[in-house]
């Protein structure tokens, strides 16, 4: 039995995510539940779950690092640390010889340039506006009555693409209802909302200039359609992690444990290491 | 954190300014005395000596901006039909002409006699003052400062802006009635010339560790040197300042309680989120000491000749950072670095001032490739609210210091 546990928290808009490492840095459980507006309970709920998984009490979890939009909420946290930081240190920690990170979550997407010792470098994030992001792809399956999960692979079957010239959320909405007014097959429209997407964070990406290789994390990396886009605008080769949702708390937890390791144990340090 | 050391001088500041916009005021019901509005980087020497009271518009609409009675000003311009995507200086002013509302004691600016436009800060400043013109229905002064592609201004430019100065006293003249006195415009040029070292040496002060005051106050301590270059008040006020930041140099006052790190900024202040942004730095013990924008104020050609004062003064009207193109900002941008001992640099990419904002994504590459600095950009605006978020801009800030702090750390090890 390891001597203590690490929790990293990542509070996001869409999701909640958790990851609970042993002392070793051995990721022995992790969960994810929609945040629904209720960003302290949902944190609360994945932290529950994976104590519960492993049946580690609360007293043996010696740090909790929060990330996302609702970092700063979370009482009881030994930190909190913004999610570039923390995605550009779990997909290093994946895969050190990661260079690149294309985060795409529920309201921003993010490109992340990576030093060779895994720190950020330039980074850029989308504007203040929820083209490109997850909400984006959530407002579009529920206009055109199908799920989120279906989207992937509807897109990546389609043989045509539509052509969807609005990025805007609430613009691209009224284009896709005048799409199948016309005629146009569901999947096809799919597949046009990824290339979208892709479009939209291509030239983002290319602001802060791609490096391979590249990874690709956040819950839109779940999503072929816009992986293939994407990898085919960029030219590149996306790597996509098994659970790309829970690299921002992965990286989380491990920045945690590296204030314990670098503390010698002691909480006190490492508030003062930080 | 402990108790900020507030600058003394701030209140000889307001006064002055306060002096000033209440004589400005009194002027507008004295028909012997005319007003002009004047471009931020319009030759206000010749008002002066002319005995014409300067208004700013610029200045007028960075206080509404920061009074945050901005946006219904706009609005007012937006209703006639002014596009939401002209820049919101020009929104706040012609919206503030249109309807009275404005920040001098609740209302305007006082009506102007005749208009001075100089197009080296922006290109937007011509349709600008051609639209003011056509509500206030008076003469329009415009002086055509080409922009400087290279480092070095090119002299055939600043004989170009000598003939249009010349032209401009003559007129000034005209309109008043009483023509410039020439020993009255060269005594202004040098109380002008001396108000503008003042403000260079004061910024320089900011090289000290812990700089006695950031680049949020500069933004504020900018008004005399703008409005009031060439008269005895903006000295004596300066003078003043100098006395008080080098008595904080000698007694370790800085505006922080651990300054750890240091930053430059580059573009206008977003006037509306001082206060923010001072704080949400400060969170991090990162003191920003130096900006682009209030050093604009004190730019002087590099080989002026001192012994024709006009000619001098012909070529440092081309002498701004934002008349230049990109290799003249890269080498400034790196002496701020270098000067001011600066961690990163912050870039407000700034949707109302695309004369500003112009090259940054460039030179924001060019800092971090060739010179390992780190840079954030910050996309907002200098008086439109609507442009801003406080989530978004305040995650930036953080994840930036975030990598800046990491990086003094692995270089300090």
């Amino acid at each position: 039995m390891s001597e203590y546990f690490v929790i990293g928290l990542d509070i996001g808009s869409a999701t909640a995510k958790a990851v609970l490492l042993d002392n070793e840095g051995k990721r022995l459980a992790f969960a994810v539940r929609p945040t629904g507006g209720r960003l302290v309970q949902s944190a609360e709920d994945v932290k529950r779950e994976v104590l519960l998984q492993t049946g580690v009490s609360d007293d043996c979890v010696k740090a909790i690092i929060t990330t996302g939009y609702g970092r700063d909420i979370i009482q009881n946290k030994t930190k909190s640390i913004t999610e570039i930081t923390c995605h550009a240190k779990g997909a290093y920690v994946m895969m050190p010889e990661i260079r690149f990170v294309i985060d795409i979550g529920g309201q921003d997407s993010k490109a992340i340039l990576l030093e060779s010792d895994g720190q950020v470098g330039r980074f850029e994030m989308n504007d203040k506006c929820a083209a490109g992001t997850g909400r984006f792809l959530e407002v579009m399956a529920r206009t055109l009555g199908i799920h989120l999960d279906e989207m992937g692979d509807m897109a990546v079957r389609s043989e045509k693409s539509s052509k969807i010239s609005s990025t805007c959320t609430v613009f691209a909405e009224s284009e896709v209802i005048s799409l199948l007014a016309q005629g146009e097959e569901i999947p096809s429209v799919v597949s046009g909302l990824c290339r979208a997407i892709a479009e939209r964070v291509q030239a983002l990406v290319s602001r802060v200039g791609v490096v391979p290789p590249v990874m690709m994390t956040g819950g839109v990396a779940k999503n072929k359609g816009v992986v293939n886009w994407l990898s085919k605008t960029l030219r590149q080769e996306l790597i996509v992690p098994e659970e790309p949702q829970i690299i921002g708390a992965l990286g989380a937890s491990i920045i945690g444990l590296e204030l314990i390791k670098r503390s010698k144990g002691s909480l006190d340090k490492i508030i003062q290491n930080i | 954190m402990s108790q900020r050391v507030p600058i003394r001088s701030t209140a000889k500041m307001k006064e002055l300014m306060g002096f000033y916009y209440m004589m400005a005021k009194a002027g507008e019901n004295d028909p012997n005395q005319k007003i002009a509005w004047i471009t931020s980087g319009g030759p206000v020497e010749i008002l002066h000596a002319g005995g014409v009271i300067p208004i700013y518009p610029e200045n007028v609409a960075a206080m509404a901006g920061t009074m945050k009675i901005s946006d219904e000003i706009c609005a007012v311009a937006e209703e006639q039909g002014f596009s939401r995507d002209l820049c919101s200086y020009a929104r706040t002013d012609i919206g503030s002409a249109l309807s009275g509302k404005g920040p001098l004691m609740g209302s305007a600016s006082p009506k102007p006699d005749f208009l001075v436009c100089c197009n080296n800060i922006c290109g937007t400043v011509t349709k600008w003052y051609e639209e003011l013109q056509r509500i206030f229905n008076v003469p329009l002064i415009f002086i055509d400062a080409p922009f400087q592609y290279g480092i070095k201004d090119r002299p055939e430019a600043i004989d170009y802006m000598e003939a249009q100065l010349r032209n401009m006293i003559d007129i000034v003249g005209e309109i008043t009635g009483k023509p410039v006195e020439w020993d009255k415009f060269m005594e202004t040029l040098e109380l002008a010339d001396r108000a503008v070292k003042l403000w260079r040496e004061i910024q320089d002060l900011l090289q000290h560790k812990p700089a006695p005051m950031n680049s949020f106050d500069t933004f504020i301590h900018l008004a005399p040197i703008v409005t009031l270059r060439g008269t005895q008040g903006c000295i004596e006020y300066y003078e003043t300042l100098k006395a008080e930041l080098l008595e904080r140099i000698e007694q370790g006052i800085g505006t922080l309680e651990k300054e750890e790190y240091r930053l430059g900024w580059d573009n206008l202040p977003v006037w509306y989120k001082i206060k923010f942004l001072s704080e949400r730095f400060s969170q991090h013990n990162s003191a920003l000491v130096v900006s682009t924008y209030t050093r604009s104020f004190c730019y002087q050609a590099e080989d002026r000749d001192i012994s024709n004062p006009l000619r001098a003064m012909s070529a440092d009207y081309l002498a701004g950072y934002i008349n230049h193109g990109i290799d003249f900002r890269e080498r400034e941008l790196y002496q701020m670095v270098q000067n001011f001992s600066l961690d990163g640099l912050v870039m407000h990419s700034n949707r109302s001032c695309r004369a500003y904002s112009f090259g940054q994504y460039e030179l924001a590459r060019t800092m971090e490739e060739k010179y390992d600095v780190p840079v954030l950009l910050i996309e907002a605006d200098q008086n439109d609210t609507r442009m801003w978020s406080d989530e978004q801009i305040g995650n930036r800030i953080d994840a930036f210091m975030e990598r800046v702090a990491g990086k003094k750390k692995r270089n300090i090890a």
